[in-house]
């Protein structure tokens, strides 16, 4: 136990200039809305405006998420998906996956899921899920990974959900009611009327049985429906990409320019919540291949507004040409740094910029990218009482584990 | 007494001078010093549930803050000041193809330089020598900061505070021979001097530490002595990466308990298919509850003399205990030579499927095989294996179900019992007690 004379490090530092609270807030509110409105453009940006009726028109059971957007959060949820979990549109826009699993999810399934988005891969899979009112189904779950077919980076995945029809084989009892006791939620769901109680309490008595253990498994009729059920998906999302020019494919497609970064690598990149960039020093002008969520809300522009630019864009009047050169001299010696900038945001603001850069290696130890952190010196300490500089070690940290994600596909 | 030589692994760079006793003023961890510290504290929340499922943990805004900006950011810190003996990101480092998935490292530097040491493994058990190295010495630029129980229902934070001679200071110290980013090793009470000996405090406080880092790639682990520690002074160690261990994916067996877990929520399974044999323990309605069943079967095989290594999984939901015997081998002389000059050490990293490989040539030809084989010399012998869990059960005071005769379910076919796998399999050993 620490002793109470102690106090925790957030009043502690009061006097030091912390921001006053309603500034603070309504900065963590900019940012909310910033990813807000990059979840809301996910699909629309890519796919068009009619994208989202067009799917709202499938009858499956379906999430898109997209892996850029720091989280990988639910960016659509089909009809048929909301009616068999039981939630709100609202309820799952925006949020991981994970809401849906519980106590008795397997885990080994959890991790192959992990896997396959860190591998980019498509996967199908049984899985126990929960629904909005805590009760468990099985499910059959089938994801597959969207390219964009300019440089093959995966830019959402399409997760089906293929309720498993529970077969006599799969339970240990209730052999009369068995022909009624499917583990398919539209039984629960649709026979609300008067419906005859031994079906009822069937359920019920399976569902507190239900483990890991005790589980369906998914006929060929349910494997095809949810293949066939991904393609009329990802057959829809290809049609409508090719009205933004921004083409999608469902295979990997070598690609001729920069190498995208592994969506494993974006994922991982994209649970840092930090405004920083990478730039790649082995390609000319060092451009930026990499911008977190909170790089650009903090300067104001958007993704495909910066990719691929040297980062001289937030220089302008005032910034110091001594210390541009201090940087220029810290990035030929392949060294870490740290300066303070006056740097302009997208709408001609500025704001004094504590910027530090480091060189980061990739998974073979070679010298890969700089890491390049921003912060805004108004914003002084966190509300955990970390200073400046420990939170822009900490990103290049993060960064670093980040670039050691393996593959098994990167093996010889 | 059995002892085998090996070059000892450099935990601190105070390591190097062990013998000669400094006099103070430079900081160190002693009495002298530690008690007038101003070392930063991170105070964890009083014991309260696990997170239930792998969705609740991540996406908790102070989990992010532990790890991600207060570790990772010290540790890059300590990097920055040059404290490390080589750059752990400049390290080759793969996945091997096959099933498993099992990780090589290429680390050429961790054993640089040094001549290999006697270490004497026949006892798990040694009372601590203050004469020789031992964590107090380390200088207090290697630790973090201090890793201790708040009491409250929130994590707090402190940027320095003093220490108080109620509460014994544990610390969170870098290990300068890291392998991988983030390496680092928990010191419960470091003023206490404790040898390498787990007590359930102690179990408990590394289970926090999962808990409070709240990532499934954030793993702690122990070795015991005689199962491939160095330093007879407590300590866990704990670091960062972010693929699944093979032996997290491996199939698990569930035990059927009749009488002693019913009230902690505590489960226990075999691990299956898998080259080094061990026990599984998940749930528990509290980290204590899980923490204690742990501790105790522990406590068990290092009273019984039987090395063994842990690995704490998944922020602290699932637990790996292997009782080994490779040290014991290799000191009997009955562990090939062309296993010996690889110099792996199977501790536990190595046993969870992580593999630190010293020679280029060896990383380069690393197979599944291979890293089964090594795998394979660790593990208890089956017949072995079931008489230790039969003790652990005795100790622990759990009686096993009599096995009701499952159905036959078409998922077993994967949870093929170890032994099954012959092609790996070479013959298990006896630890001779």
């Amino acid at each position: 136990m620490v002793a109470l004379r102690l106090c925790p490090i957030a009043t502690i530092h009061d006097h030091t200039g912390t921001l006053p609270p309603p500034a603070a807030a309504a900065m963590a509110e900019e940012m909310g809305s910033c990813r807000d409105r990059l979840i809301d453009q996910s699909l629309t940006a890519r796919y068009s405006g009619w994208i989202l009726e067009a799917l709202d028109e499938l009858p499956d059971n379906f999430l898109i998420t997209d892996p850029v957007i720091s989280g990988h959060p639910i960016v659509f949820a089909s009809r048929g998906f909301l009616a068999m979990s039981g939630y709100a549109w609202e309820e799952v826009v925006g949020r991981n996956g994970r809401i849906f699993q519980g106590p008795a999810t397997d885990w080994r399934s959890v991790m192959e899921i992990r896997e396959a988005i860190r591998e980019e891969r498509t996967l199908q899979i049984r899985l126990l899920n929960y629904r909005n009112d805590g009760t468990p189904h099985w499910i059959l779950f089938h994801l597959c990974p969207v390219f964009a077919m300019e440089d093959g980076r995966v830019i959402h995945f399409v997760a089906v959900q293929v309720p498993i029809l529970r077969r006599s084989r799969c339970s240990r009892s209730g052999a009369r009611e068995m022909i009624f006791g499917a583990c398919r939620n539209e039984v629960r769901l649709d026979e609300d009327c008067g419906c005859n109680l031994a079906v009822d309490s069937f359920l019920d008595m399976d569902n507190k049985g239900l483990d890991a253990e005790e589980s369906c498994k998914a006929s060929d009729r349910e494997k095809e429906k949810a293949l066939n059920a991904a393609n009329s998906v990802l057959s829809t999302m290809t049609h409508y990409s090719k009205l933004t020019g921004r083409v999608v494919c469902t295979k990997r497609r070598g690609s001729a320019g920069i190498a995208p970064l592994s969506s494993s690598l974006n994922i991982s990149l994209g649970r840092i919540k930090q405004s920083f960039v990478l730039t790649n020093p082995h390609l000319p002008d060092m451009p930026i291949v990499y911008a977190s969520d909170e790089f650009l809300s903090l300067t104001g522009y958007s993704r495909h507004e910066v990719l691929g630019c040297n980062c001289r864009f937030l220089n302008g009047p005032g910034t110091d040409a001594g210390v541009l050169q201090q940087i220029k001299d810290c990035i030929r010696a392949e060294q870490a740094c740290s300066a303070r900038l006056l740097n302009h945001r997208k709408d001609g603001s500025s704001f004094g910029n504590l910027l530090h850069i480091s060189p980061v290696r990739d998974a073979s130890g070679k010298f890969a990218f700089y890491v390049e952190v921003q912060m805004d010196e108004n914003l002084k300490r966190d509300e955990h009482g970390l200073s400046p500089k420990m939170r822009q070690l900490g990103v290049v940290g993060q960064v670093k584990v980040a670039m050691r994600t393996l593959s098994s596909r990167a093996g010889p | 007494m059995l002892t085998i030589k090996r070059v000892p692994t450099v935990l601190s760079n105070y390591q190097e001078d062990a013998t000669e006793s400094r006099g103070c003023g430079r900081n160190c961890l002693g009495k002298c010093c530690l008690p007038v510290s101003k070392l930063p504290l991170y105070a964890f929340k009083s014991d309260s549930k696990p997170p239930v499922s792998p969705s609740d943990a991540i996406e908790d805004p102070p989990v992010d803050f532990f790890l991600n900006s207060l570790l990772l950011g010290q540790w890059e810190d300590r990097m920055n000041r040059g404290l490390f003996r080589y750059d752990v990101t400049a390290c080759e480092t793969k996945v091997i193809p096959g099933e498993q998935g099992f990780i090589a490292q290429l680390n050429e530097g961790r054993h640089l330089k040094k001549r290999p040491t006697e270490f004497r493994v026949d006892r798990v058990l040694q009372p601590f020598d203050p004469a020789k190295f031992n964590f107090t010495k380390v200088g207090q630029e290697e630790v973090l900061f201090r890793f201790e129980a708040g009491g409250g229902q929130k994590s707090l934070f402190f940027d320095s505070a003093s220490v108080d001679e109620a509460n014994p200071p544990s610390v969170v110290a870098i290990n300068v021979s890291p392998i991988e980013y983030g390496h680092v090793l928990l010191i419960p009470h470091v003023l206490d001097c404790l040898p390498q000996r787990i007590d359930t405090e102690s179990f408990l406080l590394a289970l926090h530490m999962a808990a409070e880092a709240g990532s499934p790639y954030f793993r702690l682990g122990y070795n015991s002595l005689g199962a491939f520690a160095t330093i007879n002074h407590l300590h866990f160690q704990a670091y960062y990466l972010s693929v699944p261990f093979p032996v997290e994916k491996a199939p698990t067996r569930k035990i059927p308990i009749a009488k002693g877990l019913a009230d902690g929520g505590v489960k226990m399974s075999l691990l299956m298919n898998y080259p080094v044999r061990g026990l599984v323990y998940e749930g528990g309605n509290t980290l204590k509850d899980l923490a204690d069943v742990v501790a105790n079967s522990c406590i068990w095989l290092q009273e019984n003399n039987i090395p063994f290594n842990v690995l704490i999984s998944d922020s602290g939901r699932r637990i790996f205990l292997f009782p080994q015997c490779y040290a014991e081998k290799q000191a009997l002389g009955e562990v090939s030579q062309e296993l010996l000059d690889t110099q792996v050490n199977p501790a536990v990293w190595e046993i969870s499927g992580h593999m630190v490989l010293k020679r280029r040539k060896d990383y380069e030809e690393a197979s599944e095989d291979y890293a089964w084989r090594v795998l394979a010399e660790v593990s208890l012998s089956e017949e072995r294996f079931q008489e230790v869990k039969a003790y652990i059960f005795e100790a622990t005071g759990l009686v096993e179900a009599e096995v009701e005769d499952m159905d036959a379910d078409e998922n077993k076919a994967t949870y093929q019992s170890t032994t099954a796998s012959a092609t790996h399999f070479s013959q298990g050993c006896l630890v001779l007690r």
